[in-house]
């Protein structure tokens, strides 16, 4: 039993002594981003008085002619070959309906899945009925963006074994602008679990397979409970995430191996508790800090 | 109510790490989130509370007026309560999605806090039969995941400490009529005695074992839970069943006692912060909403 009551206190945003930062390229609402007539206006700038003025919160990109303000909090733009994380929230005819933190929902359509069976199986009116025996509402999958729909919608695949159902494990979700993007969204840590970072925010994070099970094409999901030890580096890597996140650090493999090791000497469940967070992650930043050099 | 939806497998999980004592955030079975509480947040009411448990947040405001006694209870005060389910919340609350959860919530509230037990309701009495302070009890949801009721037993409790309830005195008049006279001090004013008020402990019963303090993602994987509310000597003064599953009488006995155990241990660190916050008066640096 366990109760931890306390007055609230604002959250210190830790910044690392002559860390240098891009504040240049940083805008807020309202600022103007130029005075030049000579450019166009993109996504999140309005003309103010013939000033490019920001009308979000975020970084500007200018692409020959063009400026843009992409937001820093904001839900998941999709974009082709980006590794995501989702949720089933319908099984319709011939797709199924995924919620991505996305705008929109996204879609999986039956015949961008591997189906048990091989690659080049017919897709059957038979396969069609049985969808809901494949994903049902609230599995998890994940998946890659094969293409964007031109309303911003996202169409996935699942079409690669290291794609399809998600077992036990547990979702954590953050902010989609604080998952780095990197040639590998799937990583086995070396502290004994397996982590999926989907570029859309949603973080799975599940013990580490013992042999890869091909035959099932991705659909048998295993009902052996998993050990404590496993369980308990996945909680921890849990809360660190969330704790990373709180303070804005960008999540890749090595920040939150960083993290996970920082946070040792702690409980599991002290890892939430601010001052704790405030440590871990300022050690995880110095390291991070140093190991850029 | 607000909901999750999540995958057989994810309930598998959770429920074997119920089991094996390590739930998915690496707490006990019988560990509370980290909680925060701040009162004296909203400046128009006579008390207010903001608790923030995980990441449920609910707001709290006591509004004192005169009113007429209940025939019943000539000399006694009430208290009312509204729970507004905001939309910020969850979407589902918008419109009227939230008005059922806020008519079972204020319910629930008014028999564990409106009684005598509960709140001295004698003081509450200006003069018997005809004028009386009724406290009204608004609760707004900003944030769920889970536990409301527990949090907002806490949010009131802080907040009736933070009451102050301006002193009035009864003065005849010559025709032997009565008038109210509200003290010129606006800082003379009498508390509520919050010693009795309970705080109400929430057990889901998940797999074979029963947890406190569940967050939306673990009340997906229980059927039913148990309410039960307690006061900082152990008493159990109010228990409802939540929830559509069953359960079995050894069980209820089980989470009663766990409910009685948590329910008191909760008062104290409740009132040491309280009193810690009230002596550090206006020296200390409110946080709001904008922390």
């Amino acid at each position: 039993m366990a109760v931890d009551m306390r007055l609230p206190a604002i959250l210190k945003q830790i910044s690392l002594s002559g860390s240098k930062g891009a504040a240049a390229s940083l805008v807020v609402p309202g600022d103007v981003i130029t005075t030049d007539t000579g450019f166009m206006r993109g996504h999140g700038t309005y003309l103010d008085e013939e000033k490019l003025t920001a009308s979000v919160a975020g970084e500007v990109e200018r692409v020959n002619k063009l400026i843009c303000v992409r937001p820093l909090k904001t839900r998941y733009n999709g974009e082709v070959g980006d590794v995501v994380v989702g949720r089933i929230a319908e099984v319709q005819q011939k797709r199924w309906k995924v919620e991505t933190s996305s705008r929109l929902d996204s879609v999986l359509l039956l015949s961008s899945v591997n189906l048990p069976g091989g690659e080049l199986r017919r897709r059957s009116a038979e396969d069609e009925l049985s969808m809901r025996d494949y994903l049902q509402e609230g599995d998890l999958i994940s998946a890659e963006v094969q293409a964007v729909f031109s309303d911003g919608a996202l169409s996935l695949h699942t079409r690669s074994l290291k794609y399809g159902k998600l077992g036990q494990g547990v979702l954590v979700q953050v902010s989609p602008s604080l998952v780095k993007r990197q040639k590998t969204h799937f990583h086995n840590l070396p502290c004994g679990a397996s982590i999926i970072l989907g570029n859309n925010g949603y973080i799975w994070l599940h013990p580490t397979p013992m042999q890869q099970d091909e035959e099932a094409g991705g659909y048998y999901t295993s009902t052996e409970p998993v050990a404590l030890s496993d369980r308990e580096v996945i909680s921890r890597l849990r809360n660190c995430i969330l704790a990373l996140a709180a303070h804005k650090v960008m999540l890749f493999d090595t920040s939150v191996l960083y993290c996970y090791e920082s946070s040792l000497s702690h409980q599991i469940k002290d890892i939430l508790k601010p001052e704790v967070t405030e440590e871990v992650v300022l050690q995880t930043r110095h390291r991070l800090a140093d190991q850029e050099g | 109510m607000a909901t999750v939806q999540i995958s057989e497998a994810e309930k598998l999980y959770v429920v074997h790490g119920v089991r094996d004592d390590l739930r998915v955030d690496g707490r006990g079975c019988e560990d509370y989130r980290h909680t925060e509480i701040e009162t004296d947040v909203v400046s128009n009411t006579d008390g207010s509370a903001k608790v923030t448990l995980g990441h449920t947040n609910v707001l709290v405001g006591i509004k004192a007026e005169i009113g007429k006694p209940k025939p019943m209870l000539p000399d006694e005060g009430y208290l009312e309560f509204f729970v507004d389910c905001s939309a910020n919340a969850t979407p589902e609350f918008e419109g009227r999605g939230g008005e059922g959860l806020g008519i079972e919530l204020s319910n629930t509230l008014y028999k564990v806090f409106s009684n005598k037990q509960s709140v001295d309701l004698k003081s509450l009495c200006i003069s018997p039969g005809e004028h009386c302070w009724v406290l009204y009890v608004d609760v707004l949801l900003l944030q769920c995941d889970g536990n409301l009721f527990d949090a907002i037993s806490v949010a009131i409790k802080a907040a009736l400490f933070n009451t102050k309830i301006p002193k009035v005195r009864i003065a005849e008049e010559e025709d032997g009529g009565k008038e109210i006279e509200l003290s010129d001090d606006p800082y003379d004013c009498v508390r509520v005695n919050v010693e009795n008020v309970p705080c109400i402990v929430t057990l889901c019963k998940i797999g074979h074992r029963h947890v406190v303090d569940a967050t939306l993602q673990e009340k997906a994987c229980s059927v039913a839970s148990l309410l039960i509310s307690v006061t900082h000597k152990g008493l159990v003064t109010c228990v409802r069943k939540l929830g559509g599953g069953s359960l079995d009488p050894e069980s209820i006995f089980e989470m009663t006692e766990t409910g009685k155990r948590v329910g008191k241990a909760l008062h104290a660190p409740l009132m040491e912060l309280l009193q810690k916050e009230e002596s550090l008066g206006s020296k200390r640096q409110k946080v709001g909403f904008l922390g």
